[in-house]
């Protein structure tokens, strides 16, 4: 995944993509983390302005959605589930692993990786599951995720 | 030389285990090789614990191979696996496997069958053969037909579908809608998934025909963001069915018109409630509703709306083909017709079975799922998603009906069954029920919002040995509040795998656990 910084003549072709339609800020805003990875504060003003909402609108919305973040992340992000399918077969053991091994807490990171949890990638018949920048990966045991991790070159 | 038809799903579970590793192994080979193949990518059929399951065209037969690793496509290729050659991963003909034969296949039938987005297929396969036989009955009929059916909704609330539909098609509006729920939250639940990537066009013909019945020209799918390969497929198939006229104005000069436009959530559990679901797809902070007004009256945008869940909606297809009275023929009492159950978690063979209400959990985990993958016994069963009760290995005669559940303080939902193994310790389980309704709440009214995280305290209180007794009677207490006094079933029913827990498990209070996160 490769990003670019915020910049607003390509958030204004992002919202006129949606025909500037105010109940398409969702979508808008998933448009935004797909380009510029997160969703600065002049990113936010922008979309009140163009969209015809008040920015408390807008920041109610980017904050109440776990997808959206308003800080960079790192180069790659790592989400374990936490599920109970997941539970069932090691996720907490795995999510240990995956904080030691990285060296990062849970909902953080550094500028290599970025650790959240996440609640269910619908892929509970091949748990542990993780997703790694998109992809979901299933049957994850500590050494699978450790060759996961370091085909991404983003290992500590 | 003849081609040779090679089937690779294009699915989220094999592909989480190496199928695009496999189907580039396999094209690579075949042309160092010389062989001449059509790679061919389609669903999943749903026996996940053999996934990656790669098939091969040989004589009309597909003969299967499974959990396929791409390091054995040179040795799969030397064992003659192009003509169905003998080789340790082979498994015979796919419609000679006992979990898939012994389905009652009514809804997922096409999912694996079919090469996932080629309307020609789809067509072969009776593709939009209901949705022309709905315009000849006529509204009415068609929810005649649904309502004599029985179905009733998949994602987990069990209203009668008719009925909804019913109400919707009776509703003053000048617009109406139909909103698919594809926001497969609970955990231990992959059936929409299955069927969105498995048959796109499938899902597509249900939403058509829901419009035609009720009279709405707009139909919205409400996707969850963690599942981007079913966002891809649904819009290339969305794509498709736009470009051949199966969608948009006059479709196929029936004079119906109908549109399908893809929204993704964004991360929220909550989402997943209907009216949560409305205000996300109008663009806003997924916050439950009051309810009345019910959805079917005063939906989206404030007009009357069909919400239904996924399967709910490719149920349709069939019953129209079939009749409403040959799928009430499977099932029990008022619980007609299948479910897909998603046999999930600590379980030999996971995946989905599809088959009529009134089917035990021990036939679906013994039979089906072989017991656990650990292969220590099971400890406990939640069925139903995180706000489904846990259930010990004593209730698992309990037939799989949603009566029958409710009688015993459990859900079936949307049919998600998770197994643990005896290792589990259930206070941490009631524990993280109260920790993720504190996350996911939408925060609307209090005794969600402030009595999920009172809970965690109450459990922490109760495991650290702090007046045990007078900590249990409290966490009793606020189970009952939360039940009867939040809006939704995220606070509602959060207390069932709690009292679960207090009721079949209690002996784990006493036991030390770890806090989550």
């Amino acid at each position: 995944m490769t990003h670019e910084p915020y910049n607003k003549q390509t958030a204004s072709e992002i919202i006129a993509g949606f025909d500037a339609r105010p109940e398409m800020l969702v979508q808008v805003l998933h448009a935004f983390m797909q380009r510029f990875a997160w969703i600065p504060e002049d990113a936010i003003r922008q979309l009140a302005d163009e969209l015809n909402l008040s920015r408390a609108e807008v920041h109610g919305v980017v904050s109440y959605y776990h997808d959206f973040r308003t800080a960079p992340p790192g180069r790659h992000i790592v989400k374990i589930c936490q599920a109970e399918a997941c539970q069932a077969m090691g996720s907490r053991e795995l999510s240990a692993h995956a904080v030691a091994s990285l060296g990062v807490d849970m909902h953080s990171g550094n500028e290599d990786v970025t650790l959240e949890p996440v609640y269910c990638l619908g892929n509970c018949a091949c748990s542990p599951a993780i997703m790694v920048d998109g992809k979901t990966y299933g049957r994850v045991s500590t050494g699978r995720f450790d060759d996961i991790v370091a085909s991404l070159g983003a290992s500590s | 030389m003849a081609t040779t038809k090679i089937y690779v799903p294009r699915e989220t579970a094999a592909i989480s285990v190496g199928a695009d590793d496999i189907a580039i192994a396999i094209a690579r080979h075949a042309k160092e090789t010389g062989a001449n193949i059509e790679l061919i990518r389609n669903g999943s059929w749903g026996a996940t614990w053999l996934e990656p399951l790669v098939e091969v065209l040989v004589d009309d037969k597909r003969i299967a191979y499974g959990n396929v690793e791409a390091s054995d496509v040179p040795a799969l290729f030397s064992a003659g696996f192009l003509s169905g050659g003998e080789h340790a991963r082979r498994l015979g003909p796919i419609n000679e496997i006992p979990y898939l034969i012994n389905q009652d296949r009514w809804t997922f039938w096409r999912c694996g069958l079919v090469e996932q987005l080629s309307l020609d297929d789809f067509r072969m396969h009776q593709g939009f053969k209901a949705f022309e036989k709905a315009i000849e009955m006529g509204p009415e009929s068609v929810i005649e037909a649904v309502k004599t059916s029985g179905l009733r909704g998949r994602g987990g609330a069990g209203f009668p579908a008719g009925i909804k539909w019913q109400t919707v098609a009776d509703a003053e509006g000048d617009r109406k809608y139909v909103a698919c729920n594809a926001d497969e939250g609970d955990s231990g639940t992959f059936s929409d998934r299955i069927l969105m990537e498995g048959d796109p066009f499938g899902l597509l013909e249900g939403m058509m025909i829901a419009g035609y019945a009720v009279g709405a020209s707009r139909g919205y799918v409400y996707l969850r963001s963690e599942y981007p390969l079913t966002h891809s497929i649904l819009t290339r198939a969305i794509a498709a069915a736009h470009e051949s006229g199966w969608l948009g104005d006059n479709i196929q000069g029936s004079g119906f018109d109908f549109d399908v436009e893809l929204h993704l959530g964004a991360g929220s559990y909550v989402c997943g409630e209907e009216t949560a679901m409305l205000e996300s797809l109008e663009g806003k902070q997924g916050i439950v509703r009051y309810k009345p007004p019910l959805p079917a009256i005063e939906g989206l945008f404030g007009k009357p709306t069909v919400v239904n869940n996924v399967v709910t909606l490719a149920s349709v297809a069939n019953i129209v083909n079939l009749g409403g009275e040959k799928y009430a023929s499977f099932g029990v009492d008022r619980s007609k017709g299948t479910l897909a159950f998603q046999l999930a978690g600590n379980v030999k063979r996971g995946g989905l079975v599809e088959k009529g209400f009134g089917i035990t959990l021990r036939e679906l985990i013994d039979d089906w799922g072989g017991g656990t993958a650990s292969g220590r016994p099971v400890k406990a069963v939640q069925v139903g998603g995180p706000l489904g009760a846990y259930l010990p290995a004593e209730q698992l005669d309990t037939p799989l009906d949603y009566e029958a559940f409710i009688n015993i303080g459990a859900m079936v939902g949307h049919g998600g069954i998770v197994v643990f193994d005896d290792r589990v310790n259930m206070a941490q389980q009631a524990r993280f029920a109260m920790q993720f309704c504190a996350i996911e709440s939408c925060g609307k009214c209090t005794p969600c919002r402030v009595g999920s995280t009172r809970g965690v305290e109450v459990i922490d209180r109760i495991v650290a040995g702090e007046d045990r007794e007078g900590n249990y009677d409290l966490l009793v207490e606020l189970c009952d509040t939360m039940e009867d006094a939040s809006l939704c079933a995220m606070g509602g029913m959060t207390p069932y795998p709690v009292r679960s827990v207090l009721k079949y498990f209690a002996e784990d209070f006493s036991s030390a656990v770890g806090a989550d996160e």
